[in-house]
């Protein structure tokens, strides 16, 4: 009895001994549900896939608790490993010289391969300094498309609109079949920052703010920016298209409930909506305005991992071995196929394709082709500072646009000066 | 109105005095001087560390404009507080909060007193009415908010339906006055029991023989409440006031966080959460800063006011 007793103490000191001599790391991340479980799954797979590091996800919550609880750690030198921060959040953390550690700086340190272009166009400058060169590791990325009904377009008799044009022409047929032909969630990613991105037109001076902080403006008042809130309000006025607030689920729901005939979500819905849409549904591109040009790549939404500054080689090889680990295409497609986003290289997408996850799941394939349209200058990304401020103001402003307070042109010049106020405190923050 | 009833303050002090020394028994002597310090320390260290500290930094940081992960910091002033006080939305959040303030305070007062009363006049089966009134208390503010969440609901809030028999349209989360009225009737929701809980004490505590005297004296009931129990509710009404008052200006927080759903868009929100966004989820260090000094200065105010001028009011039995 005691020999066992003894024998057990001492296989448990030997396991905490093995423990020990791994090096521990740290991964804070903003998900949760479905997505936080496959994050621990993927930490798991690295785990048992090598022995010298330990990795420990945590989730603080939302992106923007993450990024908040990330701050108050680094400065109590308390920081993660790796921190999660979300596309809003990227001015915030790359200006922060001193910060983080590039990523690409991190992984070539540690002496593993790494090469720009093995990631889909769409994702390499988004995390990326004014030179290419990455800071932050693109993760979870995702793109803004057209769910679509396809019971309702059958009735109606309409195909999915490829142009804001075309969507002019089915939106009656659709009202006439008893739907509301559109909703979308958070307008602005949608329409400001993917209208930039889609039609290409340029988001802010500066080039989108990469080039520089100090001086950096908005271009939001312009007459296209107007016109896509005009449509939409008139839209709205017309019974053709639905604005249920800024909350992202309740202009989801509709189209679940088969109210709504096509919803503009992320490609990362997808994993969820085939759980709760009552009715059939396919998925395109997000439209653009065939009068404004042929339809560019939209900017990636989602997230990236940074390397948190003032941690120990050892610690930081682990982590250039995880952002390693997790750009195999085998992660990459395991992730994809788990959560609806989209993988980041191209071999992961080649991958995908060959084992056949979009003959089954076509609408999985829809959000990484958008990534992969051409692009043009202004739909690489924008670098903006105190941006989830003014997303913010944008949201104020919308509702007002809504519920008839304002006109979109109003709504746009107030966007346009508290959003330059912003920018422009930001800069004194870089000093 | 002046009430000449009331002594001035230097008498009121001498009595104060006088009533210390005829009454030594109530005063602990300590033969060592440095004994109550002792005492006193732990809870002096918890008010240094978790308010003053945290204060001094608040009043420092609102001077700079200052990167989040700490690299750069800019002096500017008061050109934080010129900025936040000059933002129009800054002072209709601030218009918003005090109206707010007003009325849930007033609604969760008023509605905790009247079912005192009510409650307290009841002899059969008072017990269940009592519990069942109190059992609110124990929900969470944040839990407050999702139940109310979902009562306003605009695809299934039970209430919204409600409202559409009678052919209103009820959108709250886009339409203001809609999410005004949720926000207040579950804030109120949320304090009532509170209120109940300290007024159906206070009520107990009215002797008997003064209420039968004064059903002697009067036959109105609605005058005997107020110029009898009302007077002698006056201590635990006053406690109240200023518990209502920092409940709706603080801890209404979580139940507007979840009711906006962290995106407050146009909707109603109070300074505490405007300092909130702006400091945790905008990461403006400084501009938080400055808008967390004005509120402490208002709550500092608030205080004052109070105890000055309401607290002479009031007779502790």
């Amino acid at each position: 009895m005691l020999k066992t007793a003894s024998f057990a103490a001492l296989a448990l000191s030997m396991s905490a001994l093995s423990a020990f001599a791994q090096t521990e790391i740290t991964w804070w991340h903003g998900m949760g549900g479905r997505n936080g479980e496959v994050i621990n799954e993927i930490s798991q797979k690295f785990n048992e896939a090598q022995g010298e590091c330990h990795l420990t996800p945590l989730s603080k919550g939302t992106y923007e608790e993450a990024l908040a609880s990330g701050i108050a750690a680094f400065r109590s030198g308390e920081q993660p490993n790796i921190l999660q921060v979300f596309d809003a959040g990227a001015a915030t953390i790359i200006n922060a010289k001193g910060a983080t550690v590039a990523a690409e700086d991190l992984i070539t340190g540690a002496g593993k391969p790494f090469s720009r272009d093995d990631f889909i166009p769409g994702v390499r400058n988004f995390y990326a300094d004014a030179t290419g060169k990455f800071i932050g590791m693109p993760f979870n990325s995702s793109a803004p498309i057209l769910y679509f009904n396809t019971d309702a377009l059958a009735k109606a008799g309409v195909e999915a609109p490829k142009t804001w044009e075309e969507f002019e022409q089915v939106a009656p047929k659709l009202k006439d079949a008893g739907y509301i032909p559109l909703a979308a969630s958070q307008l602005t990613w949608m329409m400001v920052e993917n209208f930039k991105s889609r039609n290409n037109q340029q988001f802010a001076t500066n080039n989108n703010g990469y080039d520089a902080v100090e001086g950096t403006k908005l271009i939001v008042n312009d007459d296209a920016q107007v016109m896509m809130f005009d449509k939409l309000k008139e839209w709205a006025d017309e019974g053709y298209y639905g604005f249920y607030g800024a909350g992202w689920s309740d202009n989801q729901k509709p189209f679940e409930e088969g109210k709504v005939a096509m919803w503009i979500g992320s490609s990362g819905s997808f994993g969820g909506l085939q759980k709760t849409a009552v009715m059939p549904f396919s998925a395109t591109y997000m439209p653009y305005w065939a009068a404004l040009g042929e339809g560019t790549q939209s900017f990636i939404g989602g997230a990236a991992l940074f390397a948190m500054a003032g941690k120990p080689a050892e610690q930081n090889n682990c982590t250039a071995a995880f952002f390693s680990f997790l750009t195999s295409p085998e992660v990459q497609v395991y992730w994809h196929e788990n959560t609806g986003y989209v993988p980041v290289t191209t071999a992961a997408y080649e991958l995908a394709k060959k084992q056949g996850w979009y003959d089954q799941k076509p609408v999985a394939e829809v959000g990484i082709q958008q990534l992969m349209l051409p692009g043009g200058d202004w739909s690489k990304g924008y670098r903006l500072g105190f941006y989830p401020q003014i997303r913010s103001v944008m949201e104020r402003e919308f509702n007002r646009i809504f519920s008839g307070e304002v006109t979109p042109r109003q709504a746009f010049d107030t966007i346009q000066s508290e959003g330059d106020a912003l920018l422009a405190r930001f800069a004194k923050t870089a000093n | 109105m002046t009430d000449t009833s009331l002594p001035d303050t230097p008498t009121r002090l001498r009595r104060w005095l006088d009533s210390l020394r005829s009454a030594p028994a109530k005063r602990v002597q300590f033969d060592r001087p440095l004994t109550p310090w002792a005492f006193v320390l732990p809870q002096l260290l918890v008010v240094g560390v978790f308010f003053y500290w945290p204060s001094v930094q608040a009043v420092t940081s609102s001077f700079y404009i200052e990167d989040p992960f700490g690299f750069g910091a800019t002096f500017v002033g008061l050109e934080n507080y010129q900025t936040v006080l000059a933002s129009g939305e800054y002072r209709s959040i601030a218009g918003f909060t005090l109206f707010f303030a007003g009325l849930v305070t007033a609604l969760a007062l008023g509605a905790g007193l009247l079912l005192a009363v009510k409650a307290d006049a009841v002899i059969r089966g008072s017990a269940h009415y009592k519990t069942s009134l109190i059992s609110v208390y124990a929900i969470a503010p944040p839990v407050a908010g999702l139940i109310g969440m979902m009562f306003f609901d605009m695809h299934i809030g039970p209430f919204v339906t409600l409202a559409g028999w009678f052919g209103w349209q009820m959108q709250v989360g886009i339409d203001y006055w809609d999410t005004v009225l949720a926000l207040v009737l579950v804030s109120v929701w949320k304090q009532i029991p509170y209120n109940f809980i300290f007024f159906l004490s206070g009520l107990q505590s009215v002797p008997v023989s003064v209420r039968e005297a004064a059903a002697i004296d009067c036959r109105s009931g609605w005058r005997r409440f107020y110029t009898v129990t009302l007077p002698l509710l006056a201590p635990t009404a006053f406690f109240l006031l200023i518990i209502n008052v920092t409940y709706a200006l603080f801890d209404t927080f979580g139940i507007i966080d979840v009711m906006v759903k962290d995106k407050p868009a146009n909707n109603p929100i109070t300074l505490v959460y405007k300092v909130y966004l702006d400091g945790f989820k905008g990461n403006d260090i400084g501009g938080s800063a400055a808008q967390s000094v004005i509120l402490m200065g208002v709550v500092f105010a608030l205080t004052i006011l109070q105890f000055r001028f309401l607290e002479k009011r009031i007779h502790y039995g």
